[in-house]
Protein backbone atom coordinates (compact mmCIF):
# COMPACT_ATOMS: atom_id res chain seq x y z
CA UNK A 1 0.00 0.00 0.00
CA UNK A 2 1.41 3.38 -1.01
CA UNK A 3 1.97 5.75 1.90
CA UNK A 4 0.34 9.07 0.97
CA UNK A 5 2.61 12.10 0.65
CA UNK A 6 0.32 14.98 -0.30
CA UNK A 7 -2.70 13.64 1.57
CA UNK A 8 -0.80 12.33 4.60
CA UNK A 9 -2.40 14.83 6.97
CA UNK A 10 -5.93 15.17 5.63
CA UNK A 11 -7.49 12.61 7.97
CA UNK A 12 -6.04 14.17 11.11
CA UNK A 13 -8.49 16.09 13.27
CA UNK A 14 -8.32 19.84 12.49
CA UNK A 15 -5.88 19.11 9.66
CA UNK A 16 -6.53 22.57 8.22
CA UNK A 17 -5.01 24.42 11.17
CA UNK A 18 -1.48 25.73 11.40
CA UNK A 19 -1.03 23.97 14.76
CA UNK A 20 -1.61 20.55 13.25
CA UNK A 21 0.52 21.42 10.24
CA UNK A 22 3.43 22.56 12.44
CA UNK A 23 3.10 19.50 14.66
CA UNK A 24 3.43 17.29 11.58
CA UNK A 25 6.51 18.63 9.92
CA UNK A 26 5.00 21.82 8.51
CA UNK A 27 7.15 24.77 7.40
CA UNK A 28 10.40 22.84 7.90
CA UNK A 29 10.86 22.71 4.15
CA UNK A 30 10.52 26.49 4.02
CA UNK A 31 13.30 26.90 6.57
CA UNK A 32 15.55 24.64 4.49
CA UNK A 33 14.61 26.35 1.23
CA UNK A 34 15.37 29.83 2.57
CA UNK A 35 18.85 28.60 3.49
CA UNK A 36 19.43 27.62 -0.14
CA UNK A 37 20.09 29.96 -3.04
CA UNK A 38 17.20 30.46 -5.45
CA UNK A 39 19.34 28.99 -8.24
CA UNK A 40 19.96 25.83 -6.24
CA UNK A 41 16.23 25.52 -5.58
CA UNK A 42 15.39 25.85 -9.26
CA UNK A 43 18.03 23.24 -10.07
CA UNK A 44 16.67 20.90 -7.42
CA UNK A 45 13.10 21.12 -8.70
CA UNK A 46 14.37 20.63 -12.26
CA UNK A 47 16.18 17.46 -11.17
CA UNK A 48 13.03 16.22 -9.42
CA UNK A 49 11.28 16.23 -12.84
CA UNK A 50 8.09 17.52 -11.21
CA UNK A 51 5.52 18.36 -13.88
CA UNK A 52 2.45 20.57 -13.57
CA UNK A 53 -0.65 18.88 -12.18
CA UNK A 54 -3.25 21.25 -13.62
CA UNK A 55 -3.57 19.49 -16.95
CA UNK A 56 -0.75 20.56 -19.25
CA UNK A 57 2.08 18.75 -17.44
CA UNK A 58 4.72 21.39 -18.09
CA UNK A 59 8.05 20.79 -16.23
CA UNK A 60 7.92 22.93 -13.09
CA UNK A 61 11.65 23.65 -12.76
CA UNK A 62 11.81 24.77 -16.38
CA UNK A 63 8.90 27.13 -15.79
CA UNK A 64 10.75 28.62 -12.81
CA UNK A 65 13.87 29.15 -14.91
CA UNK A 66 11.83 31.10 -17.49
CA UNK A 67 11.12 33.83 -14.93
CA UNK A 68 13.47 36.74 -15.64
CA UNK A 69 16.00 37.36 -12.89
CA UNK A 70 16.29 41.10 -13.20
CA UNK A 71 12.64 42.23 -13.37
CA UNK A 72 11.72 44.71 -10.66
CA UNK A 73 8.28 43.24 -9.98
CA UNK A 74 7.38 39.58 -10.21
CA UNK A 75 4.31 37.67 -9.10
CA UNK A 76 3.06 34.20 -8.34
CA UNK A 77 -0.51 33.16 -9.12
CA UNK A 78 -1.90 30.09 -7.41
CA UNK A 79 -4.56 28.55 -9.61
CA UNK A 80 -7.37 27.25 -7.40
CA UNK A 81 -10.00 27.62 -10.11
CA UNK A 82 -10.74 23.92 -10.20
CA UNK A 83 -13.63 23.28 -12.55
CA UNK A 84 -12.71 20.49 -14.95
CA UNK A 85 -15.66 18.08 -14.71
CA UNK A 86 -14.67 15.05 -12.65
CA UNK A 87 -11.97 16.93 -10.72
CA UNK A 88 -12.16 17.61 -6.99
CA UNK A 89 -8.58 17.22 -5.74
CA UNK A 90 -7.64 20.88 -5.28
CA UNK A 91 -10.76 21.45 -3.22
CA UNK A 92 -9.60 18.65 -0.93
CA UNK A 93 -6.08 20.05 -0.68
CA UNK A 94 -7.13 23.57 0.23
CA UNK A 95 -9.97 22.62 2.52
CA UNK A 96 -8.05 19.97 4.45
CA UNK A 97 -4.40 21.04 4.31
CA UNK A 98 -4.03 24.62 3.02
CA UNK A 99 -0.68 25.24 4.70
CA UNK A 100 1.00 22.60 2.56
CA UNK A 101 0.04 24.62 -0.52
CA UNK A 102 1.01 27.91 1.11
CA UNK A 103 4.42 26.52 2.06
CA UNK A 104 4.96 25.30 -1.51
CA UNK A 105 3.87 28.71 -2.81
CA UNK A 106 6.28 30.59 -0.56
CA UNK A 107 9.16 28.36 -1.67
CA UNK A 108 8.25 28.84 -5.33
CA UNK A 109 7.98 32.61 -4.84
CA UNK A 110 11.40 32.67 -3.17
CA UNK A 111 12.95 30.62 -5.98
CA UNK A 112 11.76 33.05 -8.67
CA UNK A 113 11.87 36.25 -6.60
CA UNK A 114 8.15 37.00 -6.60
CA UNK A 115 6.99 39.74 -4.22
CA UNK A 116 3.30 38.89 -4.12
CA UNK A 117 1.33 35.69 -4.45
CA UNK A 118 -2.25 35.87 -5.66
CA UNK A 119 -4.50 32.97 -4.83
CA UNK A 120 -7.22 32.79 -7.47
CA UNK A 121 -9.99 30.60 -6.14
CA UNK A 122 -13.16 29.41 -7.77
CA UNK A 123 -16.01 31.62 -6.59
CA UNK A 124 -18.16 28.65 -5.59
CA UNK A 125 -15.58 27.32 -3.11
CA UNK A 126 -17.03 29.08 -0.08
CA UNK A 127 -15.35 26.85 2.47
CA UNK A 128 -12.09 26.97 0.50
CA UNK A 129 -12.09 30.79 0.61
CA UNK A 130 -12.54 30.71 4.38
CA UNK A 131 -9.81 28.13 4.85
CA UNK A 132 -7.39 29.98 2.57
CA UNK A 133 -7.95 33.29 4.35
CA UNK A 134 -7.59 31.80 7.82
CA UNK A 135 -4.46 29.89 6.81
CA UNK A 136 -2.87 32.97 5.24
CA UNK A 137 -3.59 35.07 8.33
CA UNK A 138 -2.07 32.39 10.55
CA UNK A 139 0.99 32.15 8.29
CA UNK A 140 1.46 35.93 8.63
CA UNK A 141 1.09 35.68 12.41
CA UNK A 142 3.83 33.03 12.53
CA UNK A 143 6.18 35.03 10.32
CA UNK A 144 5.95 32.73 7.29
CA UNK A 145 4.51 35.57 5.21
CA UNK A 146 5.18 39.29 5.25
CA UNK A 147 8.50 41.01 5.79
CA UNK A 148 11.80 39.20 6.36
CA UNK A 149 10.34 35.69 6.41
CA UNK A 150 12.08 33.57 9.08
CA UNK A 151 14.93 36.07 9.20
CA UNK A 152 15.90 35.42 5.57
CA UNK A 153 15.40 38.94 4.28
CA UNK A 154 12.82 37.59 1.80
CA UNK A 155 9.47 39.42 1.74
CA UNK A 156 6.25 37.97 0.37
CA UNK A 157 2.62 38.97 0.59
CA UNK A 158 -0.27 36.67 -0.24
CA UNK A 159 -3.89 37.54 -0.95
CA UNK A 160 -6.99 35.60 -1.93
CA UNK A 161 -8.94 36.66 -4.98
CA UNK A 162 -12.33 35.09 -5.53
CA UNK A 163 -13.44 34.20 -9.03
CA UNK A 164 -17.09 34.57 -9.95
CA UNK A 165 -18.13 31.56 -11.94
CA UNK A 166 -16.29 30.96 -15.21
CA UNK A 167 -14.52 27.70 -16.11
CA UNK A 168 -12.30 29.53 -18.57
CA UNK A 169 -10.58 31.37 -15.72
CA UNK A 170 -8.67 28.16 -15.04
CA UNK A 171 -6.77 28.99 -18.23
CA UNK A 172 -3.77 30.94 -17.01
CA UNK A 173 -4.07 34.08 -19.12
CA UNK A 174 -7.83 34.28 -18.59
CA UNK A 175 -7.12 34.04 -14.88
CA UNK A 176 -4.69 36.95 -15.11
CA UNK A 177 -7.35 39.08 -16.80
CA UNK A 178 -9.82 38.13 -14.10
CA UNK A 179 -7.28 39.02 -11.41
CA UNK A 180 -7.03 42.44 -13.04
CA UNK A 181 -10.80 42.88 -12.75
CA UNK A 182 -11.58 42.18 -16.38
CA UNK A 183 -13.66 39.66 -18.27
CA UNK A 184 -11.90 36.33 -17.99
CA UNK A 185 -11.00 36.01 -21.63
CA UNK A 186 -7.70 34.38 -22.60
CA UNK A 187 -4.79 36.39 -23.97
CA UNK A 188 -2.84 35.27 -26.98
CA UNK A 189 0.36 33.34 -26.25
CA UNK A 190 3.23 34.07 -26.63
CA UNK A 191 4.12 36.11 -24.69
CA UNK A 192 3.73 33.65 -21.82
CA UNK A 193 2.91 34.82 -18.30
CA UNK A 194 6.52 34.26 -17.23
CA UNK A 195 7.35 37.24 -19.45
CA UNK A 196 4.13 39.24 -19.50
CA UNK A 197 1.67 38.34 -16.78
CA UNK A 198 -0.26 40.16 -14.07
CA UNK A 199 -0.29 43.86 -14.95
CA UNK A 200 2.28 43.13 -17.64
CA UNK A 201 4.83 41.85 -15.10
CA UNK A 202 6.45 38.39 -15.11
CA UNK A 203 4.12 35.96 -13.35
CA UNK A 204 4.57 32.34 -12.39
CA UNK A 205 1.28 30.44 -12.54
CA UNK A 206 0.87 27.12 -10.76
CA UNK A 207 -1.85 24.65 -9.95
CA UNK A 208 -2.48 23.94 -6.26
CA UNK A 209 -1.41 20.28 -6.44
CA UNK A 210 1.86 21.19 -8.17
CA UNK A 211 2.77 23.53 -5.32
CA UNK A 212 1.79 20.91 -2.73
CA UNK A 213 4.61 18.71 -4.07
CA UNK A 214 7.30 21.34 -3.60
CA UNK A 215 7.85 21.15 0.20
CA UNK A 216 8.32 17.37 -0.04
CA UNK A 217 10.97 17.72 -2.73
CA UNK A 218 12.86 20.26 -0.63
CA UNK A 219 12.61 18.18 2.56
CA UNK A 220 13.43 14.78 1.11
CA UNK A 221 15.53 15.66 -1.91
CA UNK A 222 15.05 15.28 -5.63
CA UNK A 223 16.53 11.78 -5.68
CA UNK A 224 13.89 10.54 -3.24
CA UNK A 225 11.20 12.25 -5.30
CA UNK A 226 12.36 10.59 -8.51
CA UNK A 227 12.01 7.27 -6.70
CA UNK A 228 8.24 7.76 -6.72
CA UNK A 229 6.46 7.25 -10.06
CA UNK A 230 8.09 6.45 -13.39
CA UNK A 231 11.27 7.69 -15.01
CA UNK A 232 9.73 10.73 -16.68
CA UNK A 233 6.49 11.05 -14.72
CA UNK A 234 7.85 11.40 -11.23
CA UNK A 235 6.10 11.79 -7.92
CA UNK A 236 2.67 11.12 -6.50
CA UNK A 237 -0.61 12.10 -8.15
CA UNK A 238 -4.00 12.64 -6.65
CA UNK A 239 -6.55 10.77 -8.75
CA UNK A 240 -10.22 11.70 -8.44
CA UNK A 241 -12.45 8.75 -9.21
CA UNK A 242 -16.13 9.20 -10.01
CA UNK A 243 -18.85 7.63 -12.12
CA UNK A 244 -19.62 3.90 -12.02
CA UNK A 245 -17.45 2.68 -9.14
CA UNK A 246 -18.21 1.49 -5.63
CA UNK A 247 -16.02 4.01 -3.82
CA UNK A 248 -15.83 7.42 -5.45
CA UNK A 249 -13.17 9.68 -4.01
CA UNK A 250 -9.55 10.86 -4.12
CA UNK A 251 -6.69 8.36 -4.18
CA UNK A 252 -3.07 9.42 -4.02
CA UNK A 253 -0.81 7.00 -5.87
CA UNK A 254 2.49 7.10 -7.72
CA UNK A 255 2.29 8.22 -11.33
CA UNK A 256 2.39 5.11 -13.47
CA UNK A 257 -0.13 3.16 -11.38
CA UNK A 258 -2.27 1.14 -13.81
CA UNK A 259 -5.72 2.56 -14.43
CA UNK A 260 -7.27 -0.85 -13.73
CA UNK A 261 -5.58 -0.97 -10.31
CA UNK A 262 -7.09 2.40 -9.37
CA UNK A 263 -10.55 1.41 -10.55
CA UNK A 264 -10.65 -2.07 -9.04
CA UNK A 265 -8.29 -2.15 -6.06
CA UNK A 266 -8.90 1.37 -4.77
CA UNK A 267 -12.32 2.46 -6.03
CA UNK A 268 -13.78 -1.02 -5.52
CA UNK A 269 -14.65 -1.83 -9.11
CA UNK A 270 -17.87 -1.42 -11.04
CA UNK A 271 -21.17 -1.96 -9.23
CA UNK A 272 -23.52 -4.74 -10.25
CA UNK A 273 -20.78 -6.92 -11.72
CA UNK A 274 -21.02 -4.95 -14.94
CA UNK A 275 -18.32 -4.67 -17.56
CA UNK A 276 -16.32 -1.53 -18.20
CA UNK A 277 -17.10 0.36 -21.38
CA UNK A 278 -14.97 3.49 -21.22
CA UNK A 279 -13.01 5.74 -18.91
CA UNK A 280 -12.24 9.44 -19.05
CA UNK A 281 -8.72 9.38 -17.58
CA UNK A 282 -7.98 13.04 -16.92
CA UNK A 283 -11.09 15.20 -16.87
CA UNK A 284 -13.74 15.94 -19.50
CA UNK A 285 -11.23 17.28 -22.03
CA UNK A 286 -9.22 14.06 -22.33
CA UNK A 287 -10.09 11.39 -24.94
CA UNK A 288 -11.74 8.17 -23.75
CA UNK A 289 -9.83 5.05 -22.79
CA UNK A 290 -11.66 1.82 -23.65
CA UNK A 291 -11.66 -1.54 -21.89
CA UNK A 292 -8.83 -2.94 -23.99
CA UNK A 293 -6.48 -0.25 -22.66
CA UNK A 294 -7.65 -0.29 -19.05
CA UNK A 295 -4.27 -1.51 -17.80
CA UNK A 296 -2.58 1.65 -19.10
CA UNK A 297 -0.13 3.14 -16.56
CA UNK A 298 -1.48 6.50 -15.41
CA UNK A 299 1.41 8.72 -16.40
CA UNK A 300 1.99 11.44 -18.97
CA UNK A 301 3.80 9.29 -21.56
CA UNK A 302 1.71 6.12 -21.39
CA UNK A 303 -1.59 7.97 -21.83
CA UNK A 304 -0.20 10.06 -24.68
CA UNK A 305 0.95 6.83 -26.36
CA UNK A 306 -2.64 5.55 -26.54
CA UNK A 307 -3.98 8.88 -27.78
CA UNK A 308 -5.29 10.27 -24.51
CA UNK A 309 -3.84 12.44 -21.74
CA UNK A 310 -3.29 12.51 -17.99
CA UNK A 311 -4.98 15.90 -17.71
CA UNK A 312 -5.96 16.58 -14.11
CA UNK A 313 -6.08 12.89 -13.17
CA UNK A 314 -9.86 12.95 -12.94
CA UNK A 315 -11.01 9.42 -13.72
CA UNK A 316 -14.64 9.07 -14.76
CA UNK A 317 -15.70 5.43 -15.11
CA UNK A 318 -18.53 4.30 -17.39
CA UNK A 319 -20.05 0.82 -17.38
CA UNK A 320 -21.35 -1.25 -20.29
CA UNK A 321 -24.84 0.27 -20.13
CA UNK A 322 -23.64 3.83 -20.66
CA UNK A 323 -24.75 5.56 -23.86
CA UNK A 324 -21.62 7.19 -25.22
CA UNK A 325 -23.56 9.58 -27.43
CA UNK A 326 -25.31 10.83 -24.32
CA UNK A 327 -21.91 11.22 -22.61
CA UNK A 328 -20.67 13.22 -25.61
CA UNK A 329 -23.80 15.37 -25.38
CA UNK A 330 -23.12 16.14 -21.72
CA UNK A 331 -19.52 17.04 -22.44
CA UNK A 332 -20.68 19.26 -25.30
CA UNK A 333 -23.23 20.96 -23.07
CA UNK A 334 -20.55 21.80 -20.56
CA UNK A 335 -18.10 23.22 -23.07
CA UNK A 336 -20.73 25.14 -25.03
CA UNK A 337 -21.91 26.68 -21.76
CA UNK A 338 -18.40 27.58 -20.65
CA UNK A 339 -17.08 28.98 -23.93
CA UNK A 340 -16.07 32.55 -23.15
CA UNK A 341 -17.16 33.71 -26.58
CA UNK A 342 -13.97 35.49 -27.49
CA UNK A 343 -13.29 33.50 -30.65
CA UNK A 344 -15.73 32.15 -33.18
CA UNK A 345 -14.71 28.49 -33.65
CA UNK A 346 -15.27 27.77 -29.96
CA UNK A 347 -18.31 30.00 -29.45
CA UNK A 348 -20.26 29.00 -32.55
CA UNK A 349 -18.71 25.58 -33.17
CA UNK A 350 -19.41 24.46 -29.63
CA UNK A 351 -23.03 25.47 -29.98
CA UNK A 352 -23.37 23.67 -33.33
CA UNK A 353 -21.88 20.48 -31.87
CA UNK A 354 -24.32 20.67 -28.97
CA UNK A 355 -27.32 21.16 -31.25
CA UNK A 356 -26.30 18.25 -33.50
CA UNK A 357 -25.73 15.90 -30.59
CA UNK A 358 -29.00 16.92 -29.00
CA UNK A 359 -30.94 16.09 -32.11
CA UNK A 360 -29.12 12.77 -32.51
CA UNK A 361 -29.94 11.79 -28.92
CA UNK A 362 -33.53 12.95 -29.44
CA UNK A 363 -33.80 10.56 -32.35
CA UNK A 364 -34.03 13.33 -34.91
CA UNK A 365 -30.57 12.86 -36.34
CA UNK A 366 -30.05 12.93 -40.10
CA UNK A 367 -27.77 10.85 -42.28
CA UNK A 368 -24.37 12.53 -42.43
CA UNK A 369 -24.58 13.95 -38.90
CA UNK A 370 -21.44 12.14 -37.77
CA UNK A 371 -19.56 13.58 -40.73
CA UNK A 372 -20.92 17.01 -39.78
CA UNK A 373 -19.61 16.51 -36.26
CA UNK A 374 -16.18 15.52 -37.56
CA UNK A 375 -16.13 18.56 -39.78
CA UNK A 376 -16.98 20.84 -36.84
CA UNK A 377 -14.23 19.23 -34.77
CA UNK A 378 -11.75 19.90 -37.57
CA UNK A 379 -12.90 23.49 -37.71
CA UNK A 380 -12.42 24.06 -34.00
CA UNK A 381 -9.31 22.11 -32.99
CA UNK A 382 -6.16 24.15 -33.41
CA UNK A 383 -8.11 27.22 -34.47
CA UNK A 384 -8.88 28.86 -31.15
CA UNK A 385 -7.11 31.42 -28.98
CA UNK A 386 -6.73 29.09 -26.03
CA UNK A 387 -6.72 25.33 -25.39
CA UNK A 388 -10.48 25.34 -24.77
CA UNK A 389 -11.15 24.57 -28.43
CA UNK A 390 -9.00 21.44 -28.32
CA UNK A 391 -10.50 20.52 -24.96
CA UNK A 392 -14.02 20.78 -26.35
CA UNK A 393 -13.25 18.62 -29.36
CA UNK A 394 -11.40 15.82 -27.52
CA UNK A 395 -14.38 13.94 -26.04
CA UNK A 396 -16.50 14.46 -29.17
CA UNK A 397 -13.95 13.25 -31.68
CA UNK A 398 -12.93 10.43 -29.40
CA UNK A 399 -16.52 9.23 -29.04
CA UNK A 400 -16.96 9.36 -32.84
CA UNK A 401 -13.75 7.37 -33.37
CA UNK A 402 -14.31 4.75 -30.69
CA UNK A 403 -18.08 4.36 -30.65
CA UNK A 404 -19.12 4.86 -34.26
CA UNK A 405 -21.52 1.93 -33.93
CA UNK A 406 -23.44 3.70 -31.15
CA UNK A 407 -23.84 6.80 -33.29
CA UNK A 408 -25.09 4.65 -36.15
CA UNK A 409 -27.66 3.02 -33.88
CA UNK A 410 -29.04 6.49 -33.13
CA UNK A 411 -29.46 7.39 -36.79
CA UNK A 412 -32.38 7.37 -37.27
CA UNK A 413 -34.47 6.46 -34.27
CA UNK A 414 -33.93 7.25 -30.59
CA UNK A 415 -31.49 6.08 -28.01
CA UNK A 416 -32.80 3.56 -25.52
CA UNK A 417 -29.86 3.87 -23.13
CA UNK A 418 -30.15 7.63 -22.69
CA UNK A 419 -33.71 7.62 -21.45
CA UNK B 1 -3.00 45.03 4.58
CA UNK B 2 -1.28 44.92 1.23
CA UNK B 3 -0.80 47.12 -1.75
CA UNK B 4 0.53 44.90 -4.52
CA UNK B 5 2.02 46.02 -7.78
CA UNK B 6 3.36 49.49 -7.08
CA UNK B 7 4.30 49.71 -10.74
CA UNK B 8 0.77 49.30 -12.02
CA UNK B 9 -1.22 52.50 -12.35
CA UNK B 10 -3.75 53.54 -9.73
CA UNK B 11 -6.56 53.03 -12.25
CA UNK B 12 -5.44 49.48 -12.89
CA UNK B 13 -5.19 48.73 -9.20
CA UNK B 14 -8.70 50.09 -8.66
CA UNK B 15 -10.01 47.94 -11.44
CA UNK B 16 -8.40 44.88 -9.85
CA UNK B 17 -10.88 45.35 -7.00
CA UNK B 18 -13.87 45.12 -9.31
CA UNK B 19 -14.84 41.48 -8.76
CA UNK B 20 -14.77 41.99 -5.00
CA UNK B 21 -16.72 45.24 -5.26
CA UNK B 22 -19.39 43.51 -7.33
CA UNK B 23 -19.79 40.84 -4.66
CA UNK B 24 -20.25 43.54 -2.02
CA UNK B 25 -22.77 45.40 -4.15
CA UNK B 26 -24.68 42.20 -4.85
CA UNK B 27 -24.81 41.45 -1.16
CA UNK B 28 -26.21 44.92 -0.43
CA UNK B 29 -28.68 45.17 -3.29
CA UNK B 30 -29.66 41.50 -3.63
CA UNK B 31 -28.67 41.61 -7.29
CA UNK B 32 -26.77 43.99 -9.55
CA UNK B 33 -29.34 46.67 -10.14
CA UNK B 34 -28.55 49.65 -12.37
CA UNK B 35 -27.96 51.66 -9.23
CA UNK B 36 -25.56 49.05 -7.86
CA UNK B 37 -23.56 49.03 -11.09
CA UNK B 38 -23.54 52.84 -11.09
CA UNK B 39 -22.26 53.02 -7.53
CA UNK B 40 -19.50 50.48 -8.15
CA UNK B 41 -18.47 52.45 -11.23
CA UNK B 42 -18.27 55.68 -9.22
CA UNK B 43 -16.28 54.12 -6.43
CA UNK B 44 -13.72 52.59 -8.77
CA UNK B 45 -13.67 55.54 -11.20
CA UNK B 46 -14.77 53.35 -14.07
CA UNK B 47 -17.37 53.80 -16.80
CA UNK B 48 -20.61 51.98 -15.86
CA UNK B 49 -20.42 50.17 -19.19
CA UNK B 50 -17.07 48.67 -18.22
CA UNK B 51 -18.48 47.47 -14.93
CA UNK B 52 -21.51 45.98 -16.66
CA UNK B 53 -19.33 44.34 -19.32
CA UNK B 54 -17.34 42.54 -16.66
CA UNK B 55 -20.22 41.65 -14.36
CA UNK B 56 -22.19 39.95 -17.13
CA UNK B 57 -19.24 37.70 -17.98
CA UNK B 58 -19.42 35.83 -14.69
CA UNK B 59 -22.23 33.49 -13.74
CA UNK B 60 -22.17 34.29 -10.02
CA UNK B 61 -23.24 37.88 -10.51
CA UNK B 62 -26.98 38.12 -10.71
CA UNK B 63 -28.42 40.67 -13.06
CA UNK B 64 -32.01 40.05 -11.96
CA UNK B 65 -33.68 39.38 -8.63
CA UNK B 66 -33.32 35.89 -7.24
CA UNK B 67 -34.93 34.05 -4.37
CA UNK B 68 -33.66 34.33 -0.84
CA UNK B 69 -32.30 30.80 -1.20
CA UNK B 70 -30.65 29.90 -4.49
CA UNK B 71 -30.58 26.14 -4.98
CA UNK B 72 -27.99 24.83 -7.43
CA UNK B 73 -28.10 21.25 -8.67
CA UNK B 74 -25.25 19.75 -10.68
CA UNK B 75 -26.18 18.11 -13.96
CA UNK B 76 -22.59 17.37 -14.96
CA UNK B 77 -21.34 14.07 -16.30
CA UNK B 78 -20.11 12.48 -13.08
CA UNK B 79 -23.29 13.30 -11.19
CA UNK B 80 -25.34 11.99 -14.09
CA UNK B 81 -23.44 8.69 -14.20
CA UNK B 82 -23.67 8.24 -10.46
CA UNK B 83 -27.43 8.53 -10.79
CA UNK B 84 -29.76 10.54 -8.67
CA UNK B 85 -28.80 14.01 -9.89
CA UNK B 86 -31.60 14.22 -12.45
CA UNK B 87 -34.05 12.71 -10.00
CA UNK B 88 -32.98 15.31 -7.45
CA UNK B 89 -33.61 18.10 -9.95
CA UNK B 90 -36.98 16.58 -10.93
CA UNK B 91 -37.90 16.30 -7.29
CA UNK B 92 -37.07 19.94 -6.62
CA UNK B 93 -39.02 21.01 -9.71
CA UNK B 94 -42.03 19.11 -8.44
CA UNK B 95 -41.75 20.18 -4.85
CA UNK B 96 -41.10 23.87 -5.52
CA UNK B 97 -43.38 24.04 -8.53
CA UNK B 98 -40.81 25.92 -10.62
CA UNK B 99 -38.47 25.05 -13.47
CA UNK B 100 -34.71 25.59 -13.41
CA UNK B 101 -34.05 29.31 -13.86
CA UNK B 102 -37.23 30.31 -12.04
CA UNK B 103 -38.06 31.68 -8.60
CA UNK B 104 -40.99 30.74 -6.39
CA UNK B 105 -43.77 33.34 -6.16
CA UNK B 106 -43.01 34.08 -2.52
CA UNK B 107 -39.44 34.93 -3.52
CA UNK B 108 -38.02 32.30 -1.21
CA UNK B 109 -36.38 29.81 -3.60
CA UNK B 110 -34.66 29.99 -6.96
CA UNK B 111 -33.69 26.80 -8.75
CA UNK B 112 -30.63 26.65 -11.00
CA UNK B 113 -29.06 23.70 -12.80
CA UNK B 114 -25.27 24.06 -13.00
CA UNK B 115 -22.45 22.23 -14.72
CA UNK B 116 -20.03 21.22 -11.99
CA UNK B 117 -19.88 21.77 -8.24
CA UNK B 118 -16.55 19.87 -7.88
CA UNK B 119 -18.51 17.42 -5.73
CA UNK B 120 -18.35 14.47 -8.13
CA UNK B 121 -17.51 12.06 -5.30
CA UNK B 122 -20.51 12.96 -3.15
CA UNK B 123 -23.40 13.37 -5.59
CA UNK B 124 -26.29 13.81 -5.71
CA UNK B 125 -25.34 17.23 -4.41
CA UNK B 126 -26.92 20.63 -4.24
CA UNK B 127 -25.79 23.97 -3.00
CA UNK B 128 -28.10 26.37 -1.18
CA UNK B 129 -26.43 29.79 -1.15
CA UNK B 130 -23.05 29.14 0.53
CA UNK B 131 -23.72 25.63 1.78
CA UNK B 132 -23.01 22.41 -0.08
CA UNK B 133 -25.23 19.42 0.75
CA UNK B 134 -23.93 16.03 -0.36
CA UNK B 135 -25.07 12.41 -0.81
CA UNK B 136 -28.66 13.62 -0.62
CA UNK B 137 -31.82 11.61 -0.15
CA UNK B 138 -35.28 13.04 -0.81
CA UNK B 139 -35.98 12.97 2.94
CA UNK B 140 -32.94 15.13 3.55
CA UNK B 141 -34.00 17.52 0.81
CA UNK B 142 -37.41 17.78 2.47
CA UNK B 143 -35.95 18.60 5.84
CA UNK B 144 -33.57 21.19 4.36
CA UNK B 145 -36.41 22.92 2.52
CA UNK B 146 -38.68 22.75 5.58
CA UNK B 147 -35.99 24.26 7.75
CA UNK B 148 -35.47 27.11 5.29
CA UNK B 149 -39.19 27.86 5.47
CA UNK B 150 -40.39 25.90 2.47
CA UNK B 151 -43.75 24.34 1.98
Amino acid sequence: MFEPILLRRVDLPRSETIEVYLANGGYQALRQALAMSPDDLVAMVKRSKLRGRGGAGFPTGLKWSFMPRDAEHKYLAVNTDEGEPGTFKDRKLIEEDPHQVIEGAIIAAYAVGAEHAFVYIRGEFFLGVKRWNKAINDAYAHGFLGKDIMGSGFDLDMTVHRGAGAYICGEETAMLNSLEGRRGEPRIKPPYPAQVGYHQEPTLVHNVETLANVPHIVLNGDEWYRGVGTENSTGPKIFCVSGHVYRRGVYELPLGTPLSTIIHDYAGGIPGGKQLKAVIPGGASTPFVTAKNVDVPMDFESLAAIGSALGTGAIVVMDEDTCMVDVALRAARFFAHESCGKCTPCRVGGRRILDLLQRIVDGAGAPGDTERLYSLCDGIAGHTFCPMGDAMVAPIRSSLDLFADEYQRHLPGGCAAAH
Amino acid sequence: MINPGQLASTDAMERARLLTALYVAQEQYGYLTDEAVQRVAERLHMAPGKVYETATFYSMYRMQPMGRYVIQVCEGLSCHLAGGAERLLDYLVERLGISPGETTEDGLFSLVSVQCLAACDVSPAMRVNDTLYTDLTFDEVDSILDRLGGR
